[in-house]
């Protein structure tokens, strides 16, 4: 009795299993990209009173109310300044942030380029209206207008900060020290088990952004606009990459300690994470490889759903007024996007350590941004592969 | 209703009182009413939500929820490589953890039921879940140190020229079985000692050395507790996350898989979700045929 009853619960699973498998017709994601037309939202002309709060995403770190550490604190200042009283929500992913502003709660969003085109695309951005946020024209003219905080010219949002993503090493285990990404690709095997990756889809452009320089038969322009067949080779460099890879890391502190203790001796970096590892004794150094490097670029977004429009603007000004843009870069570990905070860092060489101002520096930093069909270096002839099957090659790559 | 009764003189709670005596059925249906409302809305419940959503789809550019059904999905987690090789492997880990688990569980057992001084035993199975007070989290943060180059594991090893596993499937393997030993030695500790000693000395006396008296009388009766401890073992196992994570290099599982897909892609995370549910519902029923379900 006991053995039929087991053998018919089997049995019934079974044919569940063989009913969902036969019953597909394998029409994977249904694509109706709206592209980079974006829906026609008009920006405010003036700002009204305060709303008396406003509610935002954001990076840990990025919105300080002194209840993490009681001397970081700037939001307090901003709502006895404004009476807007802040309600913060850290996300831990670009993919949270998407998904947070879709609910429409929420009045701005601190968002990087691999979220910020989705947002813009799916008609959750608002453009900006950048004369009603003064400290905007303090701001580097290399952060303005960038593709992915802004469309057809039309601003998006409000540089926040920036950062590139570097190549560390262990000076005492990487001889000779190395010039080139090469280190974790070609190279990647004379440190089998050691190497290390940032673990996210948008890696993958960081070895697109590789084969850029060494592969020009391939003629990638952009590391976030790949065909099929571009994609494809950067996906294949990256699971030849995976047999030397030791772990990937999401969570910087993760790194930090692995760097510490020898575990990862080469790979992908924050300068922040070099400066913490450094300061806690590791013998290691980072640096922007001769090919140049992918970085980060986030931008203060509104919500076209804002319920507090007024106080989400005098918000995005506030974080990128010199003082408290100085304090966030330094509290979060990088280059201020407001050229007068570098006056206000209490390092003085904050700035020239994280190159805020550096333009040669930042031209060889492909920012991140968000992969769609439509290929962002403008090719028409082509498909570019979208972000959801970078997704997927991720899973794939890390086998 | 309260008009049919005779309520002269009688205060709302004896009132109360005497209808809950009368009606029988009233009785149960509120006092299970909590229990079941448990079992159905948020366990149950939420099972059938998750396996609903699997055959949902998600807009590939938005990433929104698509409600149209398809099995697109399952297909995929049966047609796709990379996560018939993880579910495979997951398996595989909670396999070898609960193997693991009852290897190491069953002298440590028995030395403390029945080897051990009696006066010592209480204070031995305290020791034995002392490890359970401490945080999950710290506890598998020790075992980074432990296995990171030059850690413990790599000094204690180096006079015999070997090296630590560092950073991989098998320290993950390690990492679980320490974290769930003691849900293995508990029921095994207790049905030694719940062993009848007359059994053993009858098996002496038959002529049956320890070996044959371990085989045909000790395994017998223990067994039911071993396949008890391994469902604590295996599901813990099959559904853990975050120690792969942090000791185990870049090795993938189902969890992982499911944690990395859940903002993107819900549905797939949920079909992804539904393979431990079923691969344990199997799990529980064979064991129930053991008889380890009634000795939990």
């Amino acid at each position: 009795m006991r053995l039929t009853r087991t053998l018919r619960a089997a049995a019934a699973v079974a044919v569940l299993l063989a009913a969902t498998a036969c019953g597909s017709s394998g029409s994977g994601g249904s694509s109706s990209s709206t592209g980079l037309n974006p829906p026609d939202l008009k920006e405010q002309s003036k700002l009204g009173k305060s709303e008396g709060q406003v509610n935002l995403i954001a990076w840990a770190g990025y919105v300080e109310d002194g209840s993490n550490d009681s001397k970081v604190n700037w939001v307090g200042d901003f709502e006895k300044q404004t009476g807007c009283q802040v309600h913060s929500k850290v996300a831990a992913s670009s993919d949270e942030m998407v998904k947070l502003m879709k609910t429409g709660e929420y009045d701005a969003v601190s968002a990087s380029g691999d979220a910020s085109l989705r947002l813009i695309a799916s008609g959750d951005a608002a453009p900006v209206n950048t004369a009603l946020v003064p400290n905007y024209k303090d701001v580097f003219g290399d952060l303005k207008l960038r593709p992915w905080n802004s469309v057809k010219g039309r601003a998006y949002g409000i540089p926040h900060g920036r950062g590139a993503n570097l190549l560390m090493y262990n000076t005492e285990k990487v001889k000779p020290a190395p010039t080139s990404w090469s280190a974790v690709f070609d190279d990647a095997p004379k440190y089998k088990g050691h190497v290390t990756a940032y673990d996210s889809p948008i890696y993958i452009a960081d070895a697109a952004l590789y084969l850029k320089a060494t592969k020009p038969e391939l003629k990638i322009k952009d590391p976030y606009a790949l065909d099929q067949k571009q994609f494809e080779t950067a996906v294949a460099l990256l699971k030849q990459q995976n047999g030397s890879v030791g772990e990937y890391w999401g969570d910087y502190l993760k790194e930090v300690s692995a760097f510490k203790s020898g575990d990862s001796v080469v790979g992908t970096t924050w300068q922040v994470i070099a400066n913490l590892a450094q300061s806690e004794g590791a013998k290691v150094k980072a640096f922007v490889p001769k090919e140049g490097s992918t970085g980060w670029s986030d931008t203060w977004m509104l919500s076209s759903k804002a319920k507090h429009p007024d106080c989400a603007y005098r918000w995005m000004n506030w974080i990128i007024s010199p003082k408290v843009n100085a304090q966030v870069a330094e509290y979060f570990g990088e280059a201020p996007s407001n050229a007068k905070a570098c006056a206000e860092t209490s390092d003085k060489n904050f700035c020239a350590t994280y190159h805020a101002s550096d333009k040669a520096y930042w031209k060889n930093v492909a920012f991140w941004n968000t992969p769609i069909e439509q290929c962002l270096d403008g090719r028409t002839d082509v498909k570019c592969v979208p972000y959801a099957k970078w997704v997927q090659a991720w899973t794939e790559i890390k086998g | 209703m309260t008009a049919t009764l005779p309520a002269a003189g009688r205060s709302p709670v004896r009132r109360l009182a005497g209808l809950l005596h009368r009606r029988r059925r009233l009785r149960l249906s509120l006092l299970l009413t909590a229990p079941l409302l448990w079992l159905a809305v948020l366990y149950l419940g939420s099972l059938g939500v998750l396996f609903v959503s699997a055959f949902w789809t998600t807009n590939s550019f938005t990433s929104e929820v698509v409600k149209v059904w398809s099995t697109d999905n399952f297909h995929a987690l049966l047609t796709t490589p990379v996560f018939r090789q993880v579910i495979l492997r997951s398996i595989g880990v909670a396999l070898a953890v609960t193997v693991l688990c009852a290897v190491i569980a069953f002298p440590l057992a028995f030395y403390t039921a029945r080897v051990a001084r009696p006066r010592w035993r209480p204070l031995l199975v305290v020791a034995i879940l002392t490890p359970l007070w401490a945080s999950y989290l710290v506890k598998v943060y020790a075992w980074r140190l432990i296995l990171s180059q030059g850690g413990l594991a790599d000094w204690m090893l180096r006079p015999f020229g070997l090296d630590g596993p560092g950073f991989g499937l098998p320290a993950a393997v390690i990492t679980l079985t320490y974290l769930w030993l003691p849900y293995m030695i508990l029921p095994i500790h207790t049905a030694l000692q719940q062993m009848p000693t007359g059994l053993l000395d009858a098996s002496a006396d038959l002529g049956a050395r320890p070996g044959r008296t371990f085989r045909s009388v000790v395994l017998p009766m223990v067994l039911p507790s071993v396949a008890a401890g391994s469902v604590f073992t295996f599901s813990l196992s099959l559904g853990d996350y975050i120690t792969v994570q942090i000791v185990g290099g870049k090795t993938q599982l189902i969890g992982n898989l499911v944690y990395s897909n859940i903002e993107l892609n819900l549905p797939m995370a949920a079909a992804l979700g539904t393979v431990p549910v079923l691969v344990i519902v199997l799990y529980l029923l064979a064991m129930r045929r053991t008889g380890a379900l009634s000795s939990l």
